[in-house]
């Protein structure tokens, strides 16, 4: 863009939204009006001093400067959503943690921290991951030069304004979807230039075949886009509020909402870390994936059933039943591709099984892929509706999820983090491996902590609420059940303080690597 | 006959049909004659061009 076009753009940009904190009732959008005009006048400012200063030729490597930064917001919001759970674990266990301020009360900070995993963390994470493997694989460098920071900048935005308007009370309650319309707008453009850069990296190739890693970033880009824009159809109330309704209504609005909120699991939480999966576990293995097209095969049942799958968790809802029924069938049949994929993966290190003993990372991976096996053969179980019945609204569902996040989505993470910083920032190596063990026992043992008591208190909670006594009246009121599950919650707490431990010991193995450790050669870092 | 009728009918026939046979048709084109020589080469794409992009090292 011109420089005069870009000056006049922020300009707008930053009057519109000091005029938005100015006019507006709502107290959280003043805060997000103030947040943006300060980036805009930033920016506005950074424009100015460059006017007339010359371009910069676009370097010839790859480009890895923002895929660095994309490492360290990973890790940076990793621990910050990894202490929100932490401590509203320990707010369910022991309630005066709630402070009696509505800031910082639990149905505050539970968006606060499911959004800071999944957007924050997993987001970063699937961001810098897809820049670095399109190029690699793609052998080009990222399309759309600096697009790729305005991609980078622009999520990191979405999260402080998703996260200030949580703490002050915006949402437009919809599950993992609680960002207001001026937000949700927001993420769109962010996620259309997204699409773009990793679009434009493919089409300019120098490979003749788009490796399969890319065709689940692809799907997970493209998915995420289509399921973001109709979930969050609505109409505000004015432009300079907050509040704004959905286009839809009851039970079709129930369908959409776990339409969405079942493939965000199925295309954000899977889709896109098995790209992750196909790249990272053949590169550290150093050896190509078990078999190509068992993944081809993976992909396209995978994406085919997965959509379908949402009307599972409005069992026994105003939903049509033969909808219900459509959501547990197909949730089963999708037992067949994760386990295709989950096989595919563990079997990448046919041949290389001693390097579980000696290299802690793969030995992260490979547990992480095993946590993909069983959370995905748990979930089709809890979607029979048998089970189901006993199961929703439980515990055991917040038990599946994490087993699922904290073991498929974390460990996988924290593998790539170890794969790539010793990488990106040219270093001979991890600063210490032992580190990486610790972290591995420690954020495996949180992990098994939580899962196991979130089985017990799900499972007791639910016998508990279905239980009648002779003259068909309820024994237990829903009091009775919460003071039963007291150890449990904190058992679950004190798991995530393990796992919490691990990312800490992560984030200060991953900072000694580049810090105490010097660069390798002089050759590749010229390319910088 | 409303629409929801005839996009229900529509889904459950044509739709359907067509969908189930592009993706039998996807799984089918992965075991073409052929195709192993080419999976081998795409298997090991993420094993080369490390550090540049192609044409230049490894």
């Amino acid at each position: 863009m011109l420089p005069a076009a870009k000056l006049i753009v922020l300009g707008a940009i930053g009057f519109l939204a000091a005029l938005t904190a100015n006019l507006t009732p709502d107290t959280a959008m003043s805060v997000h009006g103030i947040i943006v005009a300060a980036v805009a006048l930033g920016l506005f400012l950074r424009e100015l001093r460059r006017v007339g200063e010359p371009v910069p030729a676009t370097p010839a490597g790859y480009m890895d400067d923002v895929i660095r930064a994309g490492v360290i917001a990973t890790a940076f919001w990793g621990i910050v959503g990894f202490l929100a759970g932490v401590y509203i674990a320990f707010q369910l266990a022991f309630p005066a943690l709630n402070l009696d301020l509505p800031w910082t009360s639990f149905g505050r900070l539970r968006p606060l921290h499911t959004s800071a995993v999944i957007f924050a963390f997993g987001g970063n994470a699937l961001i810098c991951t897809s820049f670095y493997v399109v190029q690699r694989t793609s052998a080009a460098r990222l399309w759309g030069g600096n697009l790729a920071w305005f991609v980078f900048w622009g999520y990191q935005l979405f999260i402080v304004l998703a996260a200030t308007g949580y703490v002050l009370g915006v949402t437009q309650a919809k599950e993992y979807a609680e960002p207001e319309w001026y937000v949700d707008l927001w993420l769109t453009v962010v996620w259309v230039a997204y699409l773009a850069v990793f679009l434009g990296t493919i089409l300019k190739r120098k490979e003749p075949h788009i490796y399969v890693a890319n065709w689940f970033y692809l799907s997970f880009i493209v998915t995420v886009a289509m399921l973001h824009i109709v979930n969050n159809l609505a109409i505000p109330v004015s432009v300079f509020g907050v509040k704004s309704y959905s286009l839809f209504a009851g039970v079709q609005d129930a369908l959409t909402q776990w339409w969405y909120g079942h493939n965000a699991v199925g295309f954000f939480l899977t889709a896109g870390f098995l790209g992750m999966m196909y790249y990272f576990v053949p590169k550290q293995a150093e050896r190509p994936v078990y078999s190509y097209k068992l993944s081809i095969i993976h992909f396209w049942a995978l994406i085919f059933l997965y959509i379908w799958a949402g009307p599972h968790h409005l069992h026994y809802t105003a939903l049509p039943e033969w909808a219900q029924t459509l959501g547990m069938v197909f949730s089963i049949m999708l037992w067949m591709p994760s386990w295709g994929g989950m096989i595919n993966g563990l079997m990448t290190l046919s041949g290389a099984w001693d390097k579980l003993r000696t290299d802690p990372v793969i030995r992260m991976m490979v547990a992480s892929i095993a946590f993909y096996g069983m959370s995905t053969f748990e979930g089709p179980m809890m979607s029979i509706k048998a089970v189901n019945s006993l199961s929703h609204y439980t515990d055991w569902t917040i038990g599946h999820v994490h087993s699922g996040a904290l073991g498929w989505n974390g460990l996988i993470t924290f593998g790539a983090l170890y794969f790539l910083v010793p990488r990106l920032w040219n270093r001979p190596g991890l600063y210490s491996v032992r580190a990486v063990s610790w972290h591995f026992w420690l954020a495996t043992i949180g992990i098994v902590l939580y899962a196991a008591s979130m089985w017990v208190s799900g499972i007791t909670q639910g016998l508990m609420w279905r239980e009648y006594d002779s003259l068909g009246f309820l024994v237990n009121s829903f009091a009775d059940t919460v003071a039963v599950l007291h150890p449990y919650y904190v058992i679950r707490g004190l798991g995530g303080v393990l796992y919490l431990a691990g990312g800490v010991i992560m984030a200060w193995n991953l900072w000694m690597t580049v810090r105490a450790q010097r660069p390798v050669a002089a050759a590749t870092v010229a390319a910088e | 006959m409303d629409t929801y009728t005839i996009l229900r009918h529509f889904a459950d026939s044509w739709f359907l049909l067509l969908m189930t046979c592009f993706f039998v048709g996807a799984v089918a084109f992965a075991f073409r004659p052929g195709a192993r020589k080419v999976h081998e080469d795409v298997a090991n794409i993420p094993l080369r061009n490390d550090d540049f992009p192609a044409g230049k090292g490894d």
